[in-house]
């Protein structure tokens, strides 16, 4: 039976599409239990999708992606055996079109569908249409979602199986009347927040009664805008939360189990950066607490495959309290994996192939701790503006059974807008959190990207900050050490040593350039016939060295007045030893001798002063400057230098028809050849834009249009059609005034 | 056998060392070849007095010549320099830096031209020329400094300018001015503008280059007036910068005088005008790198393709080239310890060839024949030379020898390199009679008509016919360079004196004058002093007599230098004229 619908499948083309579909889902729950999944179809892209195929790979598993037209070479294409374009970049008509998806399947063989997170990963309509159509959707059922999807819905379910809510109103009853007075009842603060949708849109904190009207209001437009629902819940207002989540797994046959609990309280933008598994400064009788109650939330809406239960913690109280369960894998799904040695991926295969959980609660291990950073192309200083560009360089950490780099980019590829700016997941783990966390911060340290902002550099801070360090987390984090996390322009003190640092690195960022440039020009200069001499090093000056002078641009953050450019003037002297001396021109600052070696590609050694340190260095040109990136010890510097401008076309001097004569006042436009004056396109005194036509000659069988040099007045426009004008004869003058 | 020779060569040589065997054993055949031929003996004893004295007069020499160097390479001093960057110009020699490929070496020629030759101090006679590469092609740069007496053209400044251009256009060197003077000098006008080689000839050699095909470019990064504007008029291509750059005959105030007409230099001769209204120039730069990009831009894309072989091309290029070359096998810095601080003390020119050659190999030609020339076959740096060093006074037999080399080198294509230490040809009566006049002939004759490139250095003293035979400036070697203990004149200060003082005594004889012991040493001493100014370096190298004076251990780098710049022509085939026999 299950051999002749894939046979079938197989034959059929798409088009008798809905045929197909009803005879398949008749046979859907026996083909489910019988036929093991051999070829997945990963509905996603990025990091996510590349994760996931790994895995099937290791199993034997055959995996189709699915690509829109952005994403035509990303990382998630090359790594699948097959690929299926499945639409347009913007991705509710690739990514969220579900029927494009499972037509893709069909066509390819793919038994089943892997959603990944996001796009399609909750939704119960397309679990559905997999169900319906005899795939094996890798997730939870489709009523599992539903139920959970709603979150109001999902929270009467919970209360009802016992797991504690914070409380609040939950209710259908949308009069604002009565939402008000429900908001008295639980007492404020008080937080604001649309049934449906996540991601913190619409929701708002209201502080006290008399703002409600308007946080409502604005909450319920949010609410509709996004997701097309615009009921709200109101819940009481927890002052110090943790985001505390438990990974939980259910298998067919009714097992549930936890795999214990991450702590996701550093965010920004109501959106996770750092995770980690296990929770910190927990004691282990909460940690149980916890994970039954997440365990008796899953059981109560009759779960399978991976989820996670979200829970609210009072820092104060101790308190937690149900917030929604996730129906999917989640993004910081690896640092549960590292802390119990286990696959997910792998596990949520063999759930949806029938198979019962591989072990038993009590055989789940808790082994050290891990870390998860989110490393997202960014703008930190404009309040963590998704950013977007072409990844120049991008060199992520070496990976070892203790660091794990989750990525679905590539350098050369571009962080569009159409998708997640996420560029990839730094997972780490060690013996114990102190342990994880040192190298958190070097492999932080040592990810390189450039082309792109990133918070590479913001998340460096959050990682050693103290009160992470001990462990002292809550959803605010991010606010309540603002001080310490963002540049404060008026501290002079960090704004010198600022400066000084970015200095050091523009010297060593000129003798690798310089010392690249060399290795570069070593066999002569590219292919030309001229002998290699003119191109020794050091480069050979009559009784002088050679200087190389370099104006850098550095992105100075901490001056506040706009401008936020440093230029620095760096002289790289040319050392007979081969060595360079770096003048920045700074009274007081005697050169910086560096010996640089090349070592390959983007890496140098360098040596100064006594000290020996590994230097990558990438530069790259974009917009007539070139980019020069820099990193050594926990410093990663960018700056920029002007490159001469090569043979532009300039507006302004070549391709402007203005006839202006130096010998006429400004604004004098004299006919350009003699002719036939054959429309006059305004009226004299009229106001008129720059480029504007005025009147049209002809000359030669040829029309001329002559416009206005600039913006402003046309001034003794005497000339009418049919009159013929000669050689530089005025025509009119455009004055910025009116008189 | 091989030690019997190389123990010849050294005793013919200074005597360093007592006993340069004993101290210095086995140190003249490496071990890696234990069995060539043509490997020099090191010649000099680190420890001996001699290396040790001579070594601490060239510091001296050297020292005495960075400090002049120093001065004119800060250019027209801190005012001007300060002005020139507040109108976001450069100085040239930073202009040359950003023009030539980034990390290249830059030939620059006499630095010290124009030194202590006019009442004002006049660094590096206010332009700065040399040779560097652009997109891997060898250009000549000519560049005004705006801050030497505003880039105006003094004497020495048009025969500096005008030299640089004979190399380029015996090189086949593309040219790039780099135009920011305010024209000629006009208080020295007679010296500047009527003469043959004065400020006219800039042009007409920018002519008769272009018409050879030889690429003018002019980048107009400053101010062009009057004459100068020829230049950016006469190039084949030109560049503007907006704001900076202005040409025109006559400037506003001359203008104004002229005619009553008041207009901005800008509208004058600005950047807009020229390259939007006259055409004067071609590229609209805007600003000074911009300018500089355009220059680069200009000489890539010169597609000489359709004159291969003419610029920087294969024929004469790289042809015979060996890439794969040694250093030489002592250090090049002993150089300076070999050249004696007495110019009358010897020296064997073979311990400065086996400091300049590639693996200090040099395949002797005739070496037991007129031994006071050294002649003999070498690569630098990978290309063959041949080269001819004096180790003493020219003989018939040198002379003959010399003549017999220059030949073989003429016909093999192979470049010459004079090293001159020379006090002259033999005089006396068996001299005479044995026709050294004849053979001196030959060996001019020789000199004068081989069509391959010549460079001369001169190591020591130039003296006499000595300077003709061994290609003297006058013999239009391609680069002829100094050391800082270089004598050149017509014979040595204490000669004179004594012909001098021989010629007077007679003179007043003959008016019954009585010459006192003490007034003949006082005119001996005047002649002497007169020489010794004269016959210095930087006398020399002030008037242009020379490309420059050069620390001897940059001796191998610049010969490489000038070899492969020189070797840039297509071959031309030596005709020499009647040899008298």
């Amino acid at each position: 039976m299950a051999s002749m619908a894939s046979v079938l499948r197989r034959k059929l083309n798409l088009k008798p599409f809905l045929i197909q579909v009803r005879f398949l889902s008749v046979s859907s729950h026996a083909f489910e239990t019988t036929q093991r999944i051999e070829k997945i179809l990963v509905a996603n892209r990025g990091e996510i999708a590349c994760r996931i195929m790994r895995t099937a790979n290791r199993l034997g598993i055959r995996t189709v992606a699915v690509y829109s037209d952005a994403d035509r070479d990303s990382l998630h294409v090359k790594s699948a055996d097959e690929a299926v374009h499945i639409g347009p970049p913007p991705a509710r008509l690739s990514y969220l079109s579900g029927p494009s998806i499972v037509e893709a399947a069909i066509r390819t063989g793919a038994q089943a569908i892997h959603p990944g997170y996001g796009f399609l990963s909750e939704s119960a309509d397309f679990a559905k249409l997999c169900e319906d159509t005899g795939l094996t959707f890798i997730g939870p059922p489709a009523s599992a979602i539903r139920d959970m999807g709603d979150k109001s819905a999902s929270k009467r379910i919970m209360g009802a199986a016992g797991v504690p809510l914070v409380p609040g109103y939950h209710g259908d009853e949308q009069d604002i009347e009565l939402m008000k007075s429900e908001a008295d009842k639980i007492g404020y603060p008080i937080l604001i927040k649309p049934t449906h949708g996540g991601g913190g849109k619409g929701m708002r904190i209201v502080q006290s009664p008399n703002q409600f009207v308007d946080s409502f209001l604005g909450a319920q437009r949010e609410a509709a805008a996004s997701f097309g629902v615009n009921t709200i819940l109101l819940e009481k207002y927890i002052t110090h939360p943790r985001h505390i989540e438990v990974q939980i797994f259910g298998d067919k046959y009714g097992n549930v189990l936890h795999l214990y609990e991450r702590d996701c309280s550093i965010q920004r933008r109501h959106q996770k950066i750092i995770e980690e598994a296990p929770a910190p400064n927990v004691m282990n009788d909460f940690r149980s607490h916890l994970g039954q109650a997440a365990v008796s939330a899953a059981k109560a809406v009759g779960y399978h495959n991976a989820g996670t239960v979200e829970f609210i913690v009072d820092k104060v109280s101790g308190q937690f309290y149900f917030m929604e369960m996730n129906t999917r894998l989640q993004v910081e799904h690896p640092v549960t994996e590292m802390i119990v040695g286990q696959d997910l991926v792998e596990w949520q295969i063999r759930v949806a192939n029938g198979e019962p959980l591989p072990l038993s609660q009590s055989q789940v291990p808790l082994l050290g701790h891990a870390f998860e950073t989110r490393i997202y192309a960014e703008n930190v200083p404009k309040g963590f503006l998704p950013a977007t560009g072409f990844l120049h360089h991008y060199r992520p950490v070496a990976v070892s059974s203790a660091v794990r780099v989750e990525t679905g980019v590539e350098e050369g590829d571009t962080v569009s807008m159409h998708y997640d700016p996420m560029i990839a997941k730094l997972v780490v783990w060690g013996e114990n959190r102190a342990a994880a966390l040192s190298k958190l911060k070097d492999c932080l340290s040592k990810f390189q990207v450039a082309g792109v902002p990133t918070n590479i550099n913001f998340l460096q801070k959050l990682a050693n900050h103290r009160a992470f360090e001990d462990g002292d987390v809550e959803t605010h984090f991010i606010e309540n050490h603002k001080d310490d996390l963002f540049i404060d322009p008026n501290n002079s003190l960090l704004a010198k040593e600022a400066y000084s640092s970015a200095r050091f690195s523009a010297g060593l960022a000129a003798a690798c350039l310089c010392e690249k440039e060399h290795s570069f020009l070593k066999e002569g200069y590219g292919g030309s016939s001229l002998h290699p001499i003119w191109y020794s090093h050091p480069p050979f000056r009559v009784h002088h060295l050679a200087r190389h002078t370099m104006v850098l641009e550095w992105d100075n953050e901490f001056d506040g007045s706009g401008s936020n450019h440093l230029t620095m003037m760096i002289s790289v002297i040319y050392q007979p030893n081969g060595n360079y001396l770096i003048e920045t021109g700074e009274i007081g600052s005697p050169g910086l001798e560096i010996k640089a070696m090349h070592m390959h590609d983007h890496d140098f050694r360098v040596e100064t002063d006594g000290l020996s340190m590994s230097i990558s260095l990438a530069a790259y040109s974009k917009d007539e400057t070139q980019h020069i990136h820099i990193w050594h010890g926990t410093h990663h510097h960018h700056f920029r230098q002007k490159l001469g401008i090569d043979l532009c076309d300039d507006e302004e001097t070549q391709h402007k028809t203005n006839f202006e004569t130096a010998s006429h006042p400004p604004g004098t436009v004299v006919a350009p050849m003699a002719g036939l004056v054959v429309k006059v396109l305004v009226k004299d005194e009229s106001k008129v834009e720059e480029g504007q036509p005025i009147l049209v000659l002809e000359a030669m069988k040829m029309e001329h249009v002559v416009k206005a040099p600039f913006a402003g007045y046309v001034h003794g426009l005497q000339v009418t059609a049919g009159q013929q004008v000669s050689d530089s004869s005025l025509l009119f003058i455009i004055k910025v005034s009116q008189c | 056998m091989l030690r019997k020779l190389a123990r010849k060569a050294i005793s013919a040589s200074i005597k360093l060392d007592s006993h340069p065997w004993q101290a210095n054993p086995i140190h003249v055949l490496p071990q890696r070849r234990p069995f060539c031929l043509g490997v020099l003996p090191n010649g000099v004893d680190r420890n001996s007095e001699a290396f040790i004295g001579n070594s601490g007069a060239m510091d001296d020499l050297i020292s005495e010549l960075q400090s002049h160097i120093n001065k004119v390479l800060a250019g027209g001093g801190d005012v001007a320099v300060k002005r020139n960057r507040s109108r976001n110009k450069l100085l040239p020699r930073e202009r040359i830096d950003r023009l030539i490929d980034p990390g290249s070496s830059f030939l620059e020629l006499s630095q010290l031209a124009g030194h202590e030759l006019y009442g004002d101090s006049l660094p590096s006679a206010g332009i700065i020329t040399g040779i560097g590469a652009v997109h891997g092609r060898l250009c000549m740069f000519v560049a005004n400094d705006p801050t030497v007496k505003g880039g105006t053209y003094y004497p020495i400044t048009v025969k500096k300018h005008l030299r640089a251009q004979e190399i380029a256009a015996r090189c086949k060197l593309p040219c790039i001015y780099l135009v920011d003077s305010g024209g000629a000098f006009l208080p020295k006008q007679a010296e500047v503008f009527p003469d043959r080689d004065n400020f006219g000839r800039i042009f007409y050699n920018q002519a008769v280059m272009s018409a050879e095909g030889i690429p003018q470019i002019a980048l107009v990064l400053g101010s062009c007036t009057a004459g100068g504007a020829y230049i950016p008029a006469m190039a084949d291509e030109s560049v503007m910068v907006k704001g900076n750059a202005t040409i025109f005959l006559a400037g506003p105030p001359l203008v104004k005088a002229a005619t009553g007409e008041e207009v901005s230099a800008e509208d004058l001769g600005g950047a807009a005008l020229h390259c939007k209204t006259s055409g004067v120039s071609d590229y609209f730069a805007q600003d000074e790198l911009h300018g500089l990009a355009l220059g680069r831009s200009i000489i890539k894309n010169l597609h000489m393709a359709g004159k291969q072989g003419l610029i920087n091309g294969l024929i004469n290029g790289l042809n015979n080239l060996n890439l794969e070359y040694e250093e030489p096998l002592y250090d090049v810095k002993e150089l300076r310890s070999i050249a004696p601080a007495d110019l009358k003390q010897a020296f064997d020119i073979r311990s400065v060839i086996a400091r300049i050659v590639d693996g200090s190999e040099f395949d002797e030609f005739k070496k037991l024949y007129g031994t006071t020339l050294v002649t003999g076959f070498a690569r630098i740096f990978g290309q063959p030379v041949g080269i001819i060093g004096n180790n003493g006074i020219l003989f018939n037999e040198s002379a003959l020898k010399g003549t017999h080399f220059i030949e073989l080198c003429s016909q093999r294509n192979i470049p010459l390199v004079f090293l001159q230490n020379i006090t002259g040809f033999m005089v006396g009566s068996r001299s005479e009679a044995n026709g050294i006049a004849k053979s001196g002939a030959k060996m001019v004759m020789a000199v004068s008509c081989a069509k391959v490139p010549k460079i001369t250095i001169i190591v020591g003293g130039s003296f006499g016919a000595g300077n003709y035979a061994m290609c003297g400036r006058a013999y239009s070697p391609d680069f002829l360079f100094l050391w800082p203990n270089a004598r050149i004149s017509v014979m040595g200060g204490a000669q004179a004196a004594g012909v001098l003082s021989q010629i007077e005594m007679a003179n007043k004889k003959k008016q019954g004058i009585q010459w006192t012991k003490e007034e003949e040493e006082r005119f001996k001493t005047k002649v002497v002093e007169a020489y010794e100014r004269e016959g210095n370096c930087y006398y020399s190298t002030a008037r242009l007599w020379d490309d420059g004076i050069i620390d001897p251990a940059d001796t191998r780098k610049i010969l490489g230098l000038c070899i492969s710049a020189s070797m840039n022509r297509p071959l031309e085939d030596t005709k020499f004229g009647v040899f008298r026999m």
